[in-house]
């Protein structure tokens, strides 16, 4: 049985990175309207590509975060540009354009994960990096860790602060509330739902690095991630950083717990568990707007 | 479908499972693949078709279908594994449905995305922590012939069902509801439970097909049972040929299946990437299916 | 007096801070036409989207005849004789137009399946001015004619209330003179229709009754060129630029 400051500390860690990730993701489907199912993909390429950047190049996973995250933001913003903009065109209803990002998504995951096999392939990879205990509060726990909370705050600070007080990011949140009348107020729809989506996608990117830096991870687990980051998404409301912050904490908390205690091969049916909860007593989420 | 145009798809069902009796090898092998993935494809249309809920969950009951089969097969005789099968699959469904289908549709995909996994992990786990080991050995006397002629009854079924359902009222109601289901609720359909019902149905072929093929496998586990490929081949499939109408299915399952066959022989390690490329190309290039396109060329010709 | 078709008690809705509809009461009497009024904003539709099920009142009462049905889902408000149409017109839109009248037939009150539904779906057809058009794709309409078939549709469900949410709006002053036609006919036969509408010239030549709102309250009621004249009434609608 482990000790509740040791399960409290490495549940928080994780929730901070379920809520980074979130974040990146209430973006794309809040401001952009894209529901990306490749999600979790981009979050194990970044954990590869940092895993890469570590043992082939000797950069720290830190330094990798300005490598990883302005690439991230260059290749979302090809992405909406190539593949999802001919969508948005396309849709003659959100309806439409809900399914068609579904099914582009979809596709992209299979793509995604067929190149980190075809590079990396099928086996769990991890690296050692600031793997050092350290006593906090009476608990032991590792370095990396810490070092990945704090730097997930930080970003996560950093992102708020960016929506709430600069002027591309006042034009982010008007879209994310009511694209109809933001564009009546001069602003370009798509220009700001490309931005978004490639902020999203450097947050996501954030995450995959920092997740690296503690977890075992392979080419696989991207599905596992995206249904982690859309139960977030939808438990916070769409769209919502603060309900992203308290339910990714949330989740990370829960799935801990029921990994140390009950056993770490039933995390997904917490998840599970956390989102039926949800959906029977609080469709609209645990702070508001409803999905739509 | 109308009334002539079923009894020749029966007939031709009835043609085509003289199969067997000239070919045991490939020709039978490739004919079971066609067939599995018709029946997968034409039962996820049943329900996703008309009313445009993508569900991503064919993986889940397929795989539920078979494990069943291997933990039930040689317990109970093969009628009642399959109704088990269908069964198990049809709870689950329910389950699935009733959580998700009262609200808006994007909590269904969602839903339905993670939830191969999340069965793989509980089985998994279940066999872990109880059965004290991971896959089973599937001990049944079905022999290739046999599972062929089974997936051609299922499929006879499907268009049956499909074709009473295209002239009933329960039929209408989901194409009301694809149209737009702030009507379909003002128009006096009960939309929640009509969707559950036809999810349910859907899931029925689903899980039976799982329990059909689990045969051809003398060896399973969780992930071989469970795989997301599963989801994606016959959502490509649907999509390619048209999940509007009955038989635009099977337009999208031939060509693909032979496709598949050829990549897997060929790229073994890139399968992934060209599948989603694949993908991916049928969802830009065309939107509506191979009936959409049939429907636009005829009416070219007829301006 | 008999007991009114409809009655509305104290229903009161919020959406987050604001309040769209406080303490709202009214009733429909058997056979009238009543309309809705107010200026934008003032809470009509979300009133009409409380009547009609697509929205839970968070407090009130909506009684049908003698029957509670406060909070009930739209299908089974529809099953009991409320029938609506939409802001926005909605009609399905890759369904041709009987099939979209047949959607009304064949879930409502009094529902029918096969032939006889659809000679119910012609005669409807007709009624509403668009006989002949049974095999059109509702989207290839025009507008007035897509506001048509959305008649016939709420007309198909045998209607015990009909609901219409600005159905007049935004046609032009032929079309407009042929709307208001086909709603009195509606009312020669016997039929209850609560409108919200915005068209002064139907409200004068249609209504029985008005009930006006403005901020969510109700805020006079009576004759069409009686409550227009209230002077609350005038500034309610000169306060905002729709007057």
């Amino acid at each position: 049985m482990e000790a509740v400051g040791g399960v409290l500390f490495s549940g928080i860690v994780l929730g901070g990175m379920y809520a980074l990730v979130a974040m990146g993701l209430t973006l794309q489907y809040g401001v952009a309207r894209i529901m990306n199912l490749a999600y979790g993909e981009f979050v194990v390429a970044a954990g590869f590509a940092a895993l890469w950047l570590f043992t082939a190049a000797q950069v720290s996973p830190l330094l990798g975060l300005l490598l990883v995250m302005p690439a991230a933001f260059l290749l979302n913003l090809m992405i909406y540009r190539v593949l999802l903009l001919p969508l948005v065109r396309r849709a003659r209803s959100p309806g439409a354009l809900e399914t068609d990002s579904i099914l582009a998504t979809f596709g992209l995951l299979f793509v995604v994960q067929g190149v980190l096999l075809a590079a990396f392939g099928g086996a769990y990879q991890n690296y050692s990096y600031l793997s050092v205990p350290i006593g906090l509060f009476g608990a032991t726990v590792t370095a990396n860790r810490l070092v990945a909370l704090l730097f997930a705050a930080a970003i996560g600070t950093a992102l708020w602060l960016w929506l709430a007080r600069t002027r591309a990011g006042t034009a982010v949140r008007a879209v994310a509330v009511n694209p109809e009348a933001a564009q009546l107020v001069a602003i370009d729809v798509r220009r700001v739902a490309a931005l978004a989506f490639a902020v999203g996608g450097a947050m996501v990117a954030a995450g995959g690095v920092l997740v690296s830096m503690f977890l075992t991870f392979n080419a696989a687990m991207g599905v596992v991630f995206t249904m982690k980051a859309l139960v977030v998404v939808i438990m916070g409301g769409v769209g919502n950083l603060m309900g992203c912050l308290v339910a990714g904490l949330l989740l990370g908390l829960v799935e801990t717990a029921v990994a140390s205690w009950v056993d770490p091969g039933l995390t997904l049916a917490a998840t599970y568990a956390l989102f039926l909860f949800v959906l029977i007593l609080r469709p609209a989420g645990l702070f508001g707007r409803p999905a739509r | 479908m109308s009334g002539t145009a079923l009894a020749l798809a029966l007939a031709a069902l009835l043609a085509l499972g003289t199969v067997p009796l000239l070919d045991d090898g490939f020709w039978l092998a490739l004919a079971i693949n066609i067939a599995q993935y018709a029946v997968l494809a034409t039962a996820w249309a049943l329900f996703s078709g008309p009313t445009r809920y993508i569900s991503l969950a064919t993986a889940a009951f397929f795989g539920i279908g078979a494990y069943t089969v291997a933990v039930l097969g040689e317990a109970l005789p093969w009628p009642l594994v399959l109704l088990a099968a269908g069964g198990i699959g049809v709870l689950v469904s329910l389950l699935v449905g009733l959580a998700t289908l009262r609200l808006s549709g994007v909590y269904f995909v969602v839903f339905t995305f993670g939830l191969a996994e999340l069965i793989r992990q509980l089985v998994t786990w279940f066999e872990v922590n109880v059965a004290r080991s991971i896959g089973r050995y599937v001990f049944v006397d079905i022999t290739q012939p046999q599972i062929y002629w089974q997936l051609l009854g299922l499929f006879g079924l499907l268009l049956v069902i499909g074709t009473w359902l295209s002239r009933s009222r329960l039929g209408f109601a989901l194409r009301v509801i694809g149209e737009d289901e702030v009507v379909a609720r003002h128009a006096g359909i009960d939309t929640a439970r009509v969707k559950i019902a036809l999810f349910a149905l859907s899931a029925l072929f689903l899980s039976l097909t799982g329990a059909v093929m689990a045969p051809r496998w003398t060896y399973i586990d969780p992930a071989i049972a469970f795989n997301m490929t599963t989801s994606f081949q016959v959502l490509i499939m649907a999509l390619l040929g048209g999940a509007q109408s009955l038989l635009g299915p099977l337009l999208g399952v031939i060509p693909l299946v032979l496709l598949f066959e050829v990549l897997g022989a060929n790229f073994p390690n890139h399968f992934s990437i060209l599948l989603g490329a694949a993908f991916m190309l049928v969802v830009y290039a065309v939107p509506r299916g191979i009936v959409g396109l049939l429907a636009r060329a005829r009416r070219r010709a007829a301006a | 007096m008999s007991v009114p078709l409809l009655r509305v008690e104290g229903l009161t809705r919020a959406f987050g801070g604001l309040v769209a509809v406080q303490d709202l009461s009214f009733e429909v009497r058997e056979g009238e036409i009543l309309g809705l009024l107010g200026p934008n904003g003032s809470g009509k539709t979300t009133a009409l989207n409380l009547v009609s099920g697509a929205l839970a009142p968070d407090a009130g009462r909506v009684t049908l005849r003698d029957r509670d049905v406060t909070g009930l889902a739209p299908h089974r408000l529809s099953r009991l004789g409320i029938a609506r149409t939409f802001q926005l017109v909605r009609v399905l839109p890759a369904m041709s137009c009987a099939e979209n009248v047949l959607a009304g037939i064949a879930f409502g009150r009094d529902a029918a399946w096969g032939g006889a539904a659809w000679d119910r779906a012609r005669a409807l057809l007709a009624r509403v001015g668009l006989a002949g058009r049974e095999d059109h794709r509702a989207d290839t309409l025009t507008y007035v004619d897509q506001k048509r078939l959305e008649l016939a549709r709420a007309l198909a469900l045998s209607p015990r209330l009909l609901l219409l949410d600005e159905w007049l709006a935004g046609l032009n002053p032929t079309e407009l003179r042929e709307g208001i036609a086909l709603i009195r006919s509606l009312r020669d036969e016997g039929r209850t229709v609560l409108m919200v509408e915005h068209v002064m010239d139907a409200i004068r030549a249609l209504t029985d009754r008005c009930v006006v709102m403005n901020a969510g309250r109700r805020i006079a009621e009576g004759p069409p060129g009686a409550v227009l004249a209230e002077r609350e009434v005038v500034r309610a609608y000169l306060g905002d630029e729709d007057a």
